[in-house]
């Protein structure tokens, strides 16, 4: 894995930014849906979709591609936009979302969305599917890496931990996590619904590589998978810290945008902000 | 008699007949699958032996997942894999996968449509002293509703090893259903299987009169098809003639067979150790509700759990022995 170059990062920055806008505006048109997940995790998808994964849009059922599960589905707006962009679909198509006859359905589904590798929603299912796709991959000795993308409330799940013991016990050296520390879930904050910390110790526990980083620092991200490349007896979980509706103030941090769409009036402030601070990325970078 | 173009086991109504746990047939059919395509992968749940996986654990070492006492990690681990071009066998006992880990089974196998074979072990009440707790009856009808998922419930060891060849065969997700006690060896090596198939293992012996028209159509499957072709032999001498249908292959159903032999048998006994509420014979039922209404009788658990007991004390207590059988063809009669 290279650092991203500055110029690149600029892009990228960019890019994620607009990312947001095109969330934003999914999400108005969808009707319903998660807002603050996937405006925290745009950072996340746009380095791994930009930098990170070996992948082609055009044959995404290239055998040799590096795979990314997303082990919590429903931030799959953030997903949908950065495939979009990403040109594994036309943008038009985003306007489908949740709606009847759509590719997009409220949570993904692997068999009717290019670029998807599985089907996901219900929590706490990702890891281990990740784990068979990396164990896929040793059997036939690919090179091929497999990311899953979790959620810190499906942590709750005992399948996740299942998982979690497994990849340790054998040493899955292919696989990363990352884990998208926001403190948030439906019922309230991750410490008072049920409490994960000290999530790092945990992870040591069970035999992984901890890396803990700033989850909107994209040169961050990519140092961290760089680094879990040439880990070579352990899995790596990257516990990125995040902010829940990055980008947008009066959703940062407020757990009750988990789980709901903005209105014409919200949409209308949010994306005011996102393109104030688009503009402001854009004159920092010129 | 016994359908001799399917060459069925000729020593069946003897004593000494020849007597092999269902489950045998998993083990030695997935061996066979391994040899012969090396994307079939094996997965356990902390029971190898029991659920007959040891054998291709030892054999392909470096295909074989041991994932501890975790079937939910076991089923979503296989979904990956099965996603990824392998043909990942995960086995268990029934009343935990698919009876734990449903949802795992549901969206990351059965919706996802990913490649992956489900051998549910222990199914049934045979499974004798551990209780009900583990005697799976429940299973065919929360797999048969799962959209994408073939289930098949194999009647002995010889069969059970056919199911388990053809499943990974077969592209997309299926289920396999196992009992654990020793039963009579129905087919042989040469009786043939077709998925998605019934087969007519007993009809009237020819030239016996009123026997000449059989009057009721058994239709079985599992380790109870010996129970349904016991009940059949004894009836024929008490001048009743049967039909019996071995229905391994409960979905896909083989809609037509059925329905020309109840068009031409309309009195149905379906036989089955499972709960009759949404079980084989229900699947069956839908069919004829819709294409051929005609009178049915359920043999199978009657909305109970089973209990700790001798596997032939509890089929007994619960109403799936021959007697029970013998009595239900006769309910039916007097109502077609």
């Amino acid at each position: 894995m290279k650092p991203i170059h500055e110029g690149r990062l600029k892009y990228l920055e960019e890019l994620a930014n607009r990312i947001r806008e095109k969330v934003v505006e999914t999400l108005l048109e969808a009707g319903s849906g998660h807002s603050a997940g996937p405006l925290g995790m745009a950072d996340i998808f746009t380095a791994f979709y930009f930098h990170i994964l070996k992948h082609d849009p055009k044959k995404p059922l290239w055998p040799d591609r590096d795979r990314l599960v997303l082990s919590n589905g429903h931030i799959c707006p953030a997903l949908y936009v950065t495939l979009a962009y990403a040109g594994y679909f036309h943008f038009e198509e985003l306007k489908t979302l949740r709606k009847i006859n759509s590719r997009l359905q409220g949570h993904p589904h692997r068999k009717t969305l290019p670029g998807l590798e599985t089907t996901s929603g219900p929590l706490g299912s990702g890891l281990s599917q990740a784990i068979g796709m990396a164990l896929a991959a040793k059997l036939d000795n690919k090179k091929s890496r497999v990311y899953c993308l979790t959620s810190d409330g499906e942590h709750d799940e005992g399948n996740h931990w299942e998982a979690v013991l497994f990849a340790g016990k054998n040493h899955l050296n292919n696989l990363t996590a990352v884990v998208d520390r926001n403190n948030i879930q439906i019922d309230g904050l991750t410490e008072n619904v049920m409490p994960l910390e000290s999530l790092k110790a945990k992870y040591e526990a069970f035999n992984w590589h901890v890396l803990e980083i700033d989850g909107h620092n994209m040169q961050d991200l990519a140092d961290a998978v760089s680094e879990a490349e040439a880990i070579y007896e352990k899995p790596t979980i990257i516990i990125a810290h995040t902010i829940p509706g990055k980008g947008v103030s009066f959703m940062e941090r407020d757990y009750k945008w988990h789980g709901k769409p903005p209105n014409k009036e919200e949409a209308k402030k949010a994306l005011h902000e996102l393109r104030t601070l688009g503009r402001r990325i854009k004159s920092e970078h010129e | 008699m016994l359908n001799h173009e399917l060459k069925l086991n000729p020593k069946l109504f003897d004593e000494d007949v020849e007597q092999k746990p269902v489950r045998d047939g998993y083990g030695d059919g997935l061996v066979l699958a391994g040899e012969a395509d090396k994307n079939v992968v094996a997965l356990c749940a902390d029971l190898a032996e029991s659920t007959r996986t040891e054998a291709f654990a030892k054999k392909f070492p470096e295909r074989f997942f041991e994932v501890g006492v975790a079937e939910q990690n076991m089923a979503t681990i296989a979904a990956g894999l099965g996603v990824s071009g392998k043909i990942p066998f995960i086995a268990s006992y029934a009343t935990f996968s698919p009876g734990r880990n449903y949802e795992q089974i549901r969206t990351t196998i059965a919706y996802n449509d990913s490649n992956v074979k489900i051998a549910g072990h222990h199914a049934g009440i045979s499974v004798g002293p551990d209780g009900a707790t583990h005697q799976a009856t429940e299973d065919i009808a929360i797999m048969r509703a799962m959209p994408n998922m073939n289930v098949f419930a194999p009647c002995d060891a010889i069969e059970a090893k056919k199911v388990t060849l053809a499943a990974a065969k077969i592209w997309g997700p299926v289920y396999l259903r196992f009992t654990r006690e020793k039963s009579p060896v129905i087919t042989t090596e040469a009786t043939s299987f077709t998925p998605g198939k019934a087969q007519i293992f007993w009809s009237p012996s020819p030239g016996s009169g009123r026997l000449s028209k059989p009057l009721v159509l058994i239709i079985a499957c599992g380790a109870l098809v010996y129970n349904a072709l016991v009940a059949a032999k004894e009836l024929e001498k008490e001048k009743i003639g049967t039909v019996v249908l071995n229905n391994a292959s409960i979905k896909p159903l083989d809609e037509k067979t059925i329905l020309d032999m109840v068009k031409k048998y309309p009195a149905v006994v379906m036989v089955e150790e499972h709960q009759i509420n949404g079980g084989m014979g229900s699947a069956v039922a839908e069919l004829l509700a819709k294409h051929f209404p005609a009178p049915i009788e359920f043999i199978g658990l009657k909305d109970t759990f089973g209990e700790s007991g001798s596997p032939d004390e509890l089929i007994e207590k619960y109403g799936m022995g021959v007697k029970d059988i013998k009595n239900a063809v006769i309910r039916v009669l007097k109502r077609s």
